[in-house]
């Protein structure tokens, strides 16, 4: 294989890695694409606000420390303390949830999960859906279920924003088997956002929730480009001398 | 006598000579090195063995960094993995290198393992290397089982819940034989801890001195080529087989090529896809394990899928489990059911070479099949592929027979 | 062109790329260390862990000492009277660094006489400077044993006067070493902090 060639079949397959990766998604519910920008920090900001003012009161972010978060957001230390530590005092703490686990798992019946890892084991897709997925169903304790998961014990707690929705549904009877089929969501109530800045809401958050899953993901995508370089520079020399050395080979 | 002359022949430094008066260094080169001949027409499929040794040494070295902070205590274990990936400086690359090691390892082993297949590699003298390999390959198999339960995610601990449950449908001391693994009456903290010291003591060391006798028995018998002629049997007035290099510098600089561009590709995978899509590391096992709740669709790591794919396929425990040995241990009896009297594809005719396209979609199917749902379709299609994945095996002694194969030449084939 | 030529060219052409080859794998090995070697740092948390700590001294009485810890490291906060203050300059002869010399073991701010940024307050690390064991205090003046009051390490008999000066004749080489610390309030100490620093 000549070397033109090779490196433009492994510059294809790193273009199709880079593309492809996170979700080969996982079958269920047609999800909305979060398309989220991971390079924008100005989202990233916004979304870390939106965490610790609406999540970070049940849900904890245990793996998460503030200064990590300072330091990728752009934030001075001050910023980050008038900001978003409102309950911790020191930069090098982890987010922790305002409410005590065993209080929440009493009240919830379950405990709210960790959030570190939400966006990486559910994929952003899935969260931002589930974030925008609550509907009015009077049978829930919580007043509200979800479209995405379905009877879960989680509250809208976006609800100012958003307003309330209904979901709309249509009954299929195939062989005496009912099935329900979803419509699409209808406002019940309006919320202090309209519906694209509410989803732009939910973007932010979820960019957030994305980038505390794995914080190093922009550092590793910079540094293997250098690596690669590095291993083709590396293959020329060492392919030249082993053409020169096999000059040998009759 | 010999020993002077060789010392008249080669006048040797000072601290060489006293070296080697005390260690065999130099012999060891020359045998090993320098004056091991192999075939000058290795092709792509010869790149594997050397691959796998680079894998193995990125896993060793990666492995003992990890241990060096991580937990073996069901309490920490999760925790301690985040702890790698945000608090330890570099953890992230480290741990990212080990976990795609992992996948790596399969895919060159089993790449290797098709280039005996190809080649006839295991056929009379090989047959020793051949269950030398195959041992390493069960080694392997359970140094990424063990290995997959250490993160104690959601994956790792249903995975694990569902292989050692496995050998629970051995009649008689299925049972007695689960609870000895487990240490325990279900997988806890007490079996974390001893697959810890299984996945980095016992199995590596294992898997280090198969290894060794691995290459010792190839360097006895010499390597096979794609032609699969024996070298040695056409010698030079100098006693070097006519159509062999030296290892060292010839193979060497050829495998170094080989390597950077495996490198290139396992660096892609390690900086761009660490994740592969949720084939190297699943997404279910970002959550930490939970013991009430299995997730939704539960599959091994892809390596093992093949071999999931024909347990499945039975719907009975006991056979499932029956047919799951029996398909990873077949291939070890391959040097005796295959009957062909010559050893490459290249000279094998046709039922052979389509017997092998064939089982190299069955492979690739079951794979497939082992990651998705048990779902009708599915069964149906995994035991379609599971008995023809027999087949390939058993009715081996019989197509290799009556297979019409092509003369083989005396000298490989070998276009400057 | 002769053979002979043609030979030499690939020679050199060989010995040239089997360097170039060499180097650039030797220079790529180093790359790949510094990860692995950097991972051997203290990580984020051992920091955050070893952040600095809060003495309140606000109700301390003069001859009293505390112990903390810093970094997992013993501190000694000593609260010096005014007859131990008085006896400081008293032994100077006997002390093997009487004047501070070593920098490495206080920071400029407590290389003086006293060696503290308040001469009542005495902030040293204990950790005896031969071996690493933790010293023992002991106050009491014992005239007749030449004594003065100090520190003396169990482990092999190594004294140090009330600001953790060496005496002469001992197996620590050096002073008792002053860790970085600043005055926030009058009654509260941050230890793992310089003056000065905000």
């Amino acid at each position: 294989m000549d070397k033109s060639k090779m490196f433009s079949r492994l510059v294809a397959v790193v273009a199709l890695l880079a593309a492809t990766e996170g979700f080969a998604s996982g079958g269920g519910a047609q999800l909305d694409a979060a398309d989220i920008d991971p390079g924008n920090i100005s989202s990233l900001q916004r979304g870390a606000r939106n965490f610790i003012n609406y999540c970070s009161g049940c849900h904890s972010a245990q793996y998460v420390r503030f200064n990590t978060i300072g330091k990728y957001l752009e934030l001075s230390e001050e910023q980050l303390v008038d900001n978003l530590m409102f309950n911790a005092d020191k930069t090098f703490e982890t987010i922790k949830a305002s409410m005590p686990a065993a209080d929440a798992a009493r009240w919830y019946g379950t405990a709210p999960p960790d959030l570190s890892l939400m966006a990486r084991a559910k994929g952003a897709d899935y969260v931002y859906n589930f974030l925008r997925g609550f509907y009015l169903d009077p049978a829930s304790p919580t007043g509200v279920d979800n479209l995405v998961l379905a009877g879960t014990s989680m509250p809208n707690v976006l609800w100012e924003l958003q307003g309330y929705q209904s979901a709309v549904f249509t009954e299929h009877t195939v062989d005496g088997v009912t099935s329900r089929e979803f419509e699409g969501f209808e406002h019940v109530t309006a919320g202090t956002l309209d519906a694209e800045d509410f989803d732009e809401f939910v973007r932010d958050t979820v960019n957030f929730l994305a980038y505390i899953a794995e914080p190093i993901r922009s550092d590793r995508r910079k540094l293997g480009v250098w690596v690669l370089m590095y291993l083709i520079v590396f293959g020329i020399i060492a392919l030249m001398l082993k053409k020169q050395i096999w000059k040998d080979v009759k | 006598m010999a020993r002077i002359e060789a010392e008249v022949g080669k006048p040797q430094g000072g601290l060489m000579k006293w070296i080697d008066d005390r260690f065999p260094f130099t012999e060891t080169m020359k045998y090993h090195a320098t004056e091991y001949y192999a075939s000058k027409n290795f092709n792509f499929w010869y790149v594997f063995g050397v691959l796998a040794f680079v894998v193995l040494a990125i896993q060793l070295i990666t492995g003992i960094f990890l241990t060096m902070n991580y937990k073996p205590a069901a309490a920490e274990a999760f925790a301690s993995v985040e702890y790698i990936m945000r608090d330890v400086e570099w953890g992230w690359l480290i741990r990212y290198m080990h976990s795609t090691g992992a996948s790596f390892f399969f895919i060159v082993v089993y790449l290797h393992m098709f280039r005996a297949m190809l080649y006839g590699s295991y056929k009379k003298p090989r047959e020793l290397i051949w269950i030398i390999g195959m041992m390493i390959f069960f080694v392997l198999m359970a140094e990424g089982f063990a290995g997959y339960l250490l993160p104690w995610g959601q994956m790792s601990y249903w995975g694990a819940q569902v292989i050692i449950s496995l050998f629970g449908a051995i009649p008689g001391i299925g049972e007695a034989l689960v609870e000895i693994i487990r240490g325990d009456y279900s997988i806890s903290d007490i079996t974390l801890n001893r697959f810890f010291a299984l996945h980095v003591i016992v199995l590596p060391l294992a898997l280090i001195g198969l290894v060794f006798v691995h290459i010792v028995a190839l360097h006895e018998v010499g390597s096979n080529n794609p032609d699969g002629i024996e070298i040695k049997e056409n010698k030079g007035p100098d006693g070097v087989p006519l159509d062999g290099i030296a290892f060292h510098p010839y193979h060497t600089s050829k495998d170094l090529v080989a390597i950077i561009v495996f490198l290139m590709i396992f660096s892609a995978v390690v900086f761009f896809a660490p994740d592969m899509g949720g084939y190297f590391l699943e997404h279910a096992n970002f959550e930490p394990a939970n013991l009430t709740a299995t997730p939704e669709h539960i599959a091994p790591v892809w390596y093992f899928t093949p071999f999931y794919a024909i347990l499945r396929a039975v719907p009975d425990k006991l056979w499932g489990f029956i047919l799951f040995v029996l398909a990873v241990l077949l291939p070890v009896f391959l040097p005796w059911l295959d009957r062909a009297r010559v050893k490459s594809i290249r000279y094998r005719g046709w039922i052979y070479k389509s017997a092998l396209t064939m089982f190299v979609v069955t492979f690739l199917s079951l794979g497939w099949l082992g990651t998705q749902p048990a779902e009708d379709i599915y069964v149906l299609a995994a035991r379609i592929f599971s008995v023809l994945y027999f087949a390939f095996f058993l009715l081996m002694p019989y197509y290799t027979t009556i297979d019409k194969t092509k003369p083989v030449p005396d000298r490989v084939v070998y276009h400057g | 062109m002769n053979e002979d030529d043609v030979d030499r060219i690939d020679r050199n052409r060989r010995h040239f790329l089997t360097v170039a080859t060499a180097v650039t794998g030797a220079v790529g090995v180093g790359f790949v260390a510094v990860p692995f070697l950097s991972s051997l740092k203290p990580s984020a948390r051992a920091q955050a862990l070893g952040a600095p700590v809060e003495v309140p001294i606000g109700s301390m009485q003069p001859g009293e000492m505390v112990r903390v810890l810093w970094r997992g490291r013993l501190v000694f906060v000593l609260r010096r009277s005014e007859a131990m203050m008085a006896r400081l300059p008293e032994s100077l002869a006997d002390l093997r660094d009487p004047n501070s010399e070593v920098a490495e073991q206080q920071p400029d701010y407590a290389a003086n006489e006293t060696r503290s940024v308040n001469p009542e307050f005495l902030v040293v690390e204990g950790s005896c400077t031969h071996l690493g064991c933790a010293p023992l205090e002991d106050f009491e003046v014992r005239p007749a044993e030449n004594w003065a009051g100090g520190f003396f390490c169990p482990c092999h008999g190594s004294k140090f006067d009330l600001a953790g000066r060496v005496y002469k004749g001992v197996p620590a080489p050096t002073n008792l070493r002053v860790p970085p610390h600043r005055f926030v309030r009058d009654d509260l100490i941050l230890i793992g902090q310089d003056t000065g620093a905000a």
